[in-house]
């Protein structure tokens, strides 16, 4: 991480830094609850085994990441209050880990573009002027490694396939590649962060997030699609109808049984 | 399940020093497959430091036809048994 020799992270505001930690922690949190509504559903037995691993993996992310976010916001919401009590428009998700299943063509390339890139924020994220944001770093991207290993192996083994494995997935690379500048390209909060020395320098993730995807998707025999402008805000609170269901879904029993136990 | 998936035999290294043991089979296309299907399978409870999968078509068994042929022979042959020794108390872990 190159950040200025004054950066730290006094100079961000409480605002800002509960902000950047939400949409860490609510990629994590709906990427994990898309994947656990796949548990029972896998092609194999060993394959949903795997899938629910990496979901129970993002979620435990999710509650240290929104834990600490709800420290630093000092208005005593815990993990839980974070996670299923906001409504769709404060959750700061990426578009991308919202997208719904589909066929498992469609899950495994939305893993893999988000697993890249979860993988690459991580790395550099361990080093993080946000001390407790290291530490869940460094517990994060060990996850993450095998996140990618999963779903870059799937990746090769169905694009390399059948002719149907192929065509399915370059039809998912079509449909869900727009959603990619979101996570690369900087907006303002994040060029904040770069500046504080709590975020990865401006750039880098894109840098590395594409040599690690363009890697995979030669090898999966796939074409990189073209670069498409990225109007989806999902980091910023504006997300696609999807969330919304998926929100119903995961808040259902909270909200019906308030401060239900088991 | 897909048809081409081979069966492949899990043996897991539970500690450092101890050695690998049969814990189970699983499905999978193919050698790296297997061995992430038995992290994800048979280490969910830190059961593991090291993982081997073998295929199951690759194993060569006795054959249970020939089990007279193969274990009658030890049968009265109780002096194999190391039952005839006094073992003083301070020795442990036999």
């Amino acid at each position: 991480m190159s950040a200025p020799a004054e950066a730290g992270v006094a100079q961000a505001s409480t605002a800002e830094r509960v902000e950047y930690l939400l949409r860490l922690a609510d990629t994590s949190l709906i990427a994990g609850q898309r994947l656990g509504e796949l548990l029972g559903h896998g092609p194999a037995l060993e394959e949903d085994l795997a899938l629910g691993n990496i979901s129970l993996d993002l979620i435990g992310q999710a509650r240290l990441l929104l834990a600490l976010a709800g420290r630093i916001e000092g208005n005593g919401r815990d993990e839980d209050a974070l996670a299923f009590l906001r409504d769709a428009p404060q959750f700061r998700n990426m578009s991308l880990a919202e997208q719904p299943n589909g066929d498992f063509a469609e899950t495994i390339v939305r893993q893999c573009l988000l697993d890249a890139w979860q993988l690459e924020t991580y790395e550099s994220l361990t080093g993080s002027r946000e001390e407790a944001l290291a530490d869940i770093a460094h517990k994060a991207v060990k996850e993450c490694r095998y996140h990618w290993r999963f779903s870059a192996g799937w990746l090769v083994r169905l694009g390399d396939g059948t002719d149907e494995s192929h065509a399915r997935l370059a039809a998912a690379l079509g449909t869900l590649w727009r959603f990619t500048d979101e996570l690369l390209t900087p907006d303002a909060l994040d060029a904040r962060m770069a500046v504080c020395g709590i975020g990865p320098a401006p750039g880098l993730i894109r840098e590395r997030w594409e040599m690690r995807v363009s890697a995979a998707l030669a090898e999966a025999k796939l074409q990189k699609p073209p670069h498409q402008h990225y109007p989806w805000h999902g980091k910023r609170g504006v997300h696609s109808e999807h969330l919304g269901h998926l929100l119903t879904e995961m808040q259902f029993v909270p909200r019906a049984y308030p401060g239900a136990t088991w | 399940m897909n048809e081409d998936w081979m069966l492949y035999e899990v043996f897991i290294r539970s500690r450092s020093g101890l050695e690998h043991k049969h814990v189970g089979s699983l499905h999978a296309a193919d050698a790296r497959m297997a061995i992430e299907h038995a992290r994800d399978a048979y280490t969910r409870r830190q059961e593991g430091v090291s993982i081997w999968v073998v295929p199951s078509s690759e194993i060569v068994a006795s054959d249970p036809g020939e089990a007279d042929a193969l274990f009658e022979p030890a049968r009265d042959k109780v002096y194999r048994h190391p039952t005839f020794y006094a073992i003083p108390d301070e020795v442990k872990n036999i």
